[in-house]
């Protein structure tokens, strides 16, 4: 297991740079002047583009450019934003609003979809059964901000049950709305994900044995069915956190969420490169991360998974 | 002969004999309703078995075997099948019986052994832990060292080497043959009366099987339970069954004594499934050959005798009798040997048209 676990770590650390040096090169490479309106309306004096563009190391050739970046990342500097505060400094604050936002949408969609998925297996053609199709197809056939703008007029507005934006406050309930809405369609998939899953393993031969020793149905789904048909669950789980990770930079565009998606989201419409390759960088080891956790995860479930 | 301690727990704790047999099964149907409608798979079959005796069961695959066994165990759903008639396990009427009353005789007076163990056992529990679950789920009192004690010992019963070791192991770690066991032994855990061993041998290679079922026979002996054994191989039969019982298309189509059926068979389709085998006698000049055509759809079963279609002896039988009415389950030559057909002398036609070809031999030292 220990093996393992630093084995994928090592492996992370080629992955890691291949996506940050595509997405400096994605960035950096985009036709047009950084240094536009900056100045107001005038072009900026060429004193100041000089200055800017010897900050940013904009005359080495990109790999140069890129490898002095990193050499700044390794030691945790992320550079400064074109506003001259440092990435690394803004970027921790805002992550732990994001991770909590992303963390408690991933509890919403492991907690609701599961239960759903669960609930429909077991009486499948009942009443919960078509409740769970027909919401879930809804939710997955509606986009994300039509999904969210419908929620914000009737829970933030009409009824006023939940702050419409969040802003400065990231409490637990202040962002309760938003991640539900980024949870949402995941929850959708995961929640039929269970359901076939469970329904598939509730026919299985070593589901008949279970009941055929005389197990009560409580042993039978608890003990011998959910523990197989939860594997894709987890999997799923892990590599959507990815998913709910871009979720979060129209979310928190939404919702006024002080996040790091809102921030790439500036830092895109201001063609602050810096901001873009330090904040998406960070989402991506989140990803690496989670995922790691699940093929943890899979051998603690599945025994004939062993990682020696 | 010295008596173990098994033998006498077995006969406390079950169904005391002379009150009957152990099993009986009467007008037993079953079906399922399906998208393109209703599925009979068992139709008005009945059978009993008596304690310490062993019933076999044979037919092509989709004759209703493994159905009419899960109904005994009362395993189908009750929202997607149709149960009618009686099953009495132990005088006990299983049949519209409340599903905790059955869990109490699942797995404890009455057991069930499948045929893929691989897939019958779960994947992510130690084999010792599924035994273990077996046994304290009908002995609540016990506790989690009785119940390893007593998995180990079940596993030792069966002959796997170093159970207290091996105990340990996630059927995966086990090799076919072993898993066979294994699951044999979990279905022997609370000595039931009643063994059902759905085709047990099938997924495993030759010899293997002949340790099986050795070790089937012998564990019968010890605890004298019944035993219900499902097979498509004749050479089985002939080894295990005291009773054979005949199934085609969910019917019954021929029920006698195992020598009866082997010896002495009075319906063309058992006629068929014994040409089909290599040859039970052994001889060499035997042919082959299989049944023509294949089994009916159980949605739009043949009119008349199911068999109809595929039988070679329709031309023996007054009119379209064959295709027009079903025949009866009515007694054969032997006692308690019964047969559905309406060929009026079976016996001749046996020996004169198919014993030669199947067994010309037999035919040669009877001269
Ligand atoms: N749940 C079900 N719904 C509909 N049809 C079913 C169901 N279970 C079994 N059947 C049908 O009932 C018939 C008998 O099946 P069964 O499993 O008893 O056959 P079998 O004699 O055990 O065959 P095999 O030797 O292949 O195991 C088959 O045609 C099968 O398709
Ligand atoms: S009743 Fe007719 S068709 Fe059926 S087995 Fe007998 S001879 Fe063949
Ligand atoms: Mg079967």
């Amino acid at each position: 297991m220990f093996k393992f676990t630093v084995r994928r770590l090592l492996q992370m650390i080629p992955v890691i740079i291949g996506a940050t040096f595509l997405i400096y090169w994605m960035v950096f490479s985009l036709p047009g002047d950084p240094t536009a309106g900056k100045c107001g309306d005038r072009p900026c004096p060429d004193a100041y583009v000089a200055q800017f563009e010897e900050e940013y190391n904009l005359n080495d050739p990109l790999l140069v450019q890129y490898g002095k970046y990193m050499a700044g990342v390794v030691q945790g500097d992320f550079g400064e934003s074109y506003y001259g505060v440092p990435v690394s400094e803004e970027l921790s604050e805002r992550f732990v609003v994001t991770a909590k936002l992303g963390l408690m949408a991933l509890g919403i969609e492991a907690v609701i979809g599961i239960l759903a998925g669960v609930l429909a297996a077991l009486k499948k053609g009942g009443f919960i059964d078509n409740v769970v199709l027909v919401s879930t197809l809804a939710v997955i056939a509606l986009p994300l901000f039509v999904t969210a703008s419908v929620l914000q007029l009737y829970l933030g507005i009409r009824w006023e049950l939940f702050p419409v934006t969040v802003g400065s406050d990231t409490s637990f309930y202040a962002l309760l709305l938003p991640a539900f809405v980024l949870a949402s369609v995941s929850l959708a998939y995961l929640a039929r994900l269970m359901r076939t899953n469970l329904s598939e393993n509730l026919g299985s031969d070593y589901v008949r044995t279970a009941r055929a020793k005389g197990l009560p149905q409580s042993r039978v789904v608890g003990v011998h069915t959910l523990r197989n048909s939860l594997i894709p669950v987890v999997t799923f789980l892990g590599y959507d956190l990815g998913a709910l990770m871009g979720g979060t930079i129209v979310i928190e565009g939404i919702f006024n969420i002080p996040g790091v998606g809102n921030y790439i989201y500036r830092a895109i419409n201001d063609r602050d490169g810096v901001v873009v390759v330090g904040a998406v960088t960070a989402l991506i080891l989140v990803y690496l991360f989670a995922n790691l956790v699940v093929d943890l995860l899979y051998g603690l479930l599945d025994p004939r998974i062993s990682h020696d | 002969m010295t008596t173990t301690p098994a033998q006498t727990r077995a006969t406390e704790a079950t169904y005391a004999e002379g009150e009957g047999p152990i099993l009986a099964v009467e007008d037993l149907s079953v079906t399922f309703p399906t998208q393109d409608g209703p599925v009979t798979a068992v139709k008005g079959l009945s059978y009993t078995v008596e304690m310490g005796k062993t019933l076999g069961i044979v037919g092509e695959s989709g004759s209703g075997k493994s159905v009419s066994s899960l109904a005994v165990l009362g395993l189908h759903d009750a929202k997607s099948s149709k149960i009618t008639g009686s099953i009495r396990v132990a005088g006990t009427e299983v049949v519209g019986l409340s599903e905790s009353r059955m869990r109490k005789l699942r797995g404890n007076a009455m057991s069930m052994i499948f045929q893929d163990a691989l897939a019958a056992l779960h994947p992510f529990y130690k084999i010792g832990d599924q035994l273990s679950e077996a046994y304290l789920v009908h002995h609540p009192s016990a506790s989690k060292r009785d119940a390893r004690r007593k998995a180990v010992e079940m596993l030792d019963r069966v002959g796997i080497p170093q159970p207290d070791r091996r105990v340990d192991d996630f059927p995966h770690q086990f090799s076919g043959g072993m898993r066979q066991r294994a699951m044999i032994a979990m279905g022997l855990v609370n000595d039931p009366s009643l063994l059902i061993a759905d085709e047990p041998t099938t997924a495993l290679d030759v010899t293997v099987q002949a340790q099986i079922l050795d070790l089937l026979q012998d564990l019968q002996r010890e605890f004298n339970s019944a035993v219900i054994i499902i097979t498509h191989d004749l050479g089985v039969i002939a080894e295990m069954a005291d009773d054979v019982l005949v199934m085609y298309a969910g019917r019954a189509v021929e029920y006698g004594t195992a020598k009866q059926i082997l010896t002495t068979p009075e319906m063309p389709y058992t006629w068929g499934l014994l040409s089909s085998i290599p040859d039970v006698t052994a001889s060499t000049d035997a042919r082959l050959i299989p049944i023509p055509g294949n089994p009916p759809s159980l949605l739009s079963p043949p009119s008349g005798c199911s068999f109809h279609p595929r039988c070679a002896h329709t031309d023996k039988v007054p009119g379209d009798l064959c295709s027009t009415q079903l025949p009866d389950l009515t007694p054969a030559s032997g006692v308690d040997h019964v047969k559905r057909c309406h060929l009026a002398d079976p016996e001749m036609i046996y020996r004169t048209e198919i014993l030669p070809e199947i067994a010309p031999d037999l035919v040669e030292e009877n001269r």
